[in-house]
């Protein structure tokens, strides 16, 4: 054959590099491919629950800011009430003031009024009385200058 | 400091020394001549060794089971000693070891993605064959020819015969991922390429061969032994090592994924020649 190509020697140099192939494969390339496939996996698993726990973390805290915003929102709520709340009571206190203040006021001025009537009642009562002991005495007394006296006299006391 | 300059210039003294005597003294003569010697580095017709008495084979055949066993028994040792105790962050030589792996798989997927598995494995093993079996020459492992004479071993694939092999094999691997891919259909996409097992083999057979001859030379003439050979025998050898190693893997994985490439459907096909 020219420049010296062995059939034989090839098929021996096929032999030796099937046997190295095979050999590399099994003994270096393989385990050392799973095991960079191990630790990919490991670390993709690390990342996946570091992933998990994040969104874990976010969904945590976005329910955290949904329970501030609504606890919010309802102190909002109660102290539009409680203001509301203040702000009828102060009405009706209010209203109630007013109303026990229209009844004093009418109460005082129907006691006011009672009593004006009363007094002239009791004011007319003496007059007449006064008119009719005066009357009497002028009836039945001589002298109307002393029965006069007398009775000026006794109009004092009256007053005291 | 005086120290310093002492041992500089007792180290000068002993190289010169050395030198001279290197010169002085010759070499034993020579058994062949530089043609004869190049000559045979092509053709091994001269130069060929006993494989266990049962066959004369050409010096890279003994190089290529001395590099497939120095490969195995590294493999085994690393199997055993270094990869029970691989750990997730890695240390330097776990690195080099993943970054081999890693690089090849890389070259594997990208070359195929459809198809990567066995081409990854396959190019692995071609790559670490060519690089560790280039550097083999550097070692100068000394061998006896059938004629008694001591002989240097090459690099396997400085062989013709380890050079075809390992074209017609990658070309085979391509073929299976040709038929595993696409059928017959494979087939004949794999058989269209037909000078691919040829360039090959040839490409890797006259890289390696240059760099023998070239170091062949150097080495002919013992005045050319010194300094020369750093460059000449290290660096290019390094240099080329890294090269064939690139290339036939490269060449492999894009072939083997041209190939097994699954063919579009006949309807989709249909579809885009109506509408081209």
């Amino acid at each position: 054959m020219p420049l010296n190509i062995d059939w034989q020697q090839i098929l021996l140099h096929w032999l030796n590099l099937a046997i190295l192939t095979g050999g590399l494969y099994f003994l270096l390339y393989k385990p050392v491919k799973e095991f960079m496939t191990k630790r990919e996996a490991h670390y993709r698993g690390l990342d996946e629950a570091a992933a998990a726990k994040l969104a874990e973390a976010e969904r945590i805290k976005a329910e955290c800011q949904d329970k501030l915003d609504k606890a919010d929102e309802e102190i909002r709520q109660e102290r539009a009430k409680a203001q509301q709340s203040i702000q009828q009571s102060t009405e009706d206190q209010l209203a109630q003031a007013r109303e026990q203040a229209r009844q004093i006021v009418t109460h005082a001025q129907t006691e006011a009024e009672h009593s004006r009537e009363r007094i002239l009642r009791e004011s007319q009562r003496e007059l007449r009385k006064l008119a009719a002991q005066a009357t009497k005495k002028l009836a039945f007394h001589a002298d109307p200058f002393d029965q006069f006296l007398d009775l000026a006299e006794e109009g004092e006391e009256y007053e005291e | 400091m005086k120290q310093h300059k002492k041992a500089l210039a007792v180290w000068l003294i002993s190289v010169l020394v050395l030198l001279a005597a290197a010169l002085l003294t010759g070499s034993p003569g020579r058994t062949e001549s530089v043609q004869e010697a190049m000559r045979d580095a092509v053709l091994h017709s001269v130069n060929r060794i006993s494989l266990f008495g049962l066959k004369t084979v050409n010096p890279g055949m003994i190089s290529a089971f001395l590099v497939t066993a120095a490969l195995l028994i590294a493999a085994v040792l690393i199997r055993v000693l270094v990869i029970p105790r691989f750990r997730y962050v890695p240390g330097k030589f776990q690195l080099v070891l993943e970054e081999a792996v890693g690089l090849f798989d890389r070259m594997a997927q990208g070359g195929s993605p459809h198809r990567c598995r066995f081409l990854g494995a396959y190019i692995f093993a071609a790559g670490a064959y060519i690089f560790v079996g280039t550097l083999f020459e550097l070692l100068g492992l000394q061998a006896v020819t059938v004629h008694g004479h001591p002989i240097t071993l090459p690099a396997p694939l400085s062989d013709v015969n380890a050079a075809i092999a390992l074209g017609t094999l990658s070309y085979l691997v391509i073929l299976s991922g040709g038929i595993a891919g696409s059928g017959i259909k494979g087939v004949g996409k794999t058989l269209k390429e037909f000078s691919l097992p040829i360039s090959m083999s040839f490409r890797l057979f006259g890289a390696l061969l240059s760099g023998l001859l070239v170091t062949e030379l150097v080495y002919y003439y013992i005045s050319l032994s010194f300094v020369l050979p750093v460059v000449v025998g290290v660096l290019f050898t390094l240099l080329h090592a890294l090269i064939q190693t690139y290339v036939l893997t490269m060449l492999v994985s894009m072939y083997y994924g041209e190939v097994s490439e699954p063919g579009a459907p006949k309807k989709a096909k249909a579809a885009h020649a109506a509408q081209t």
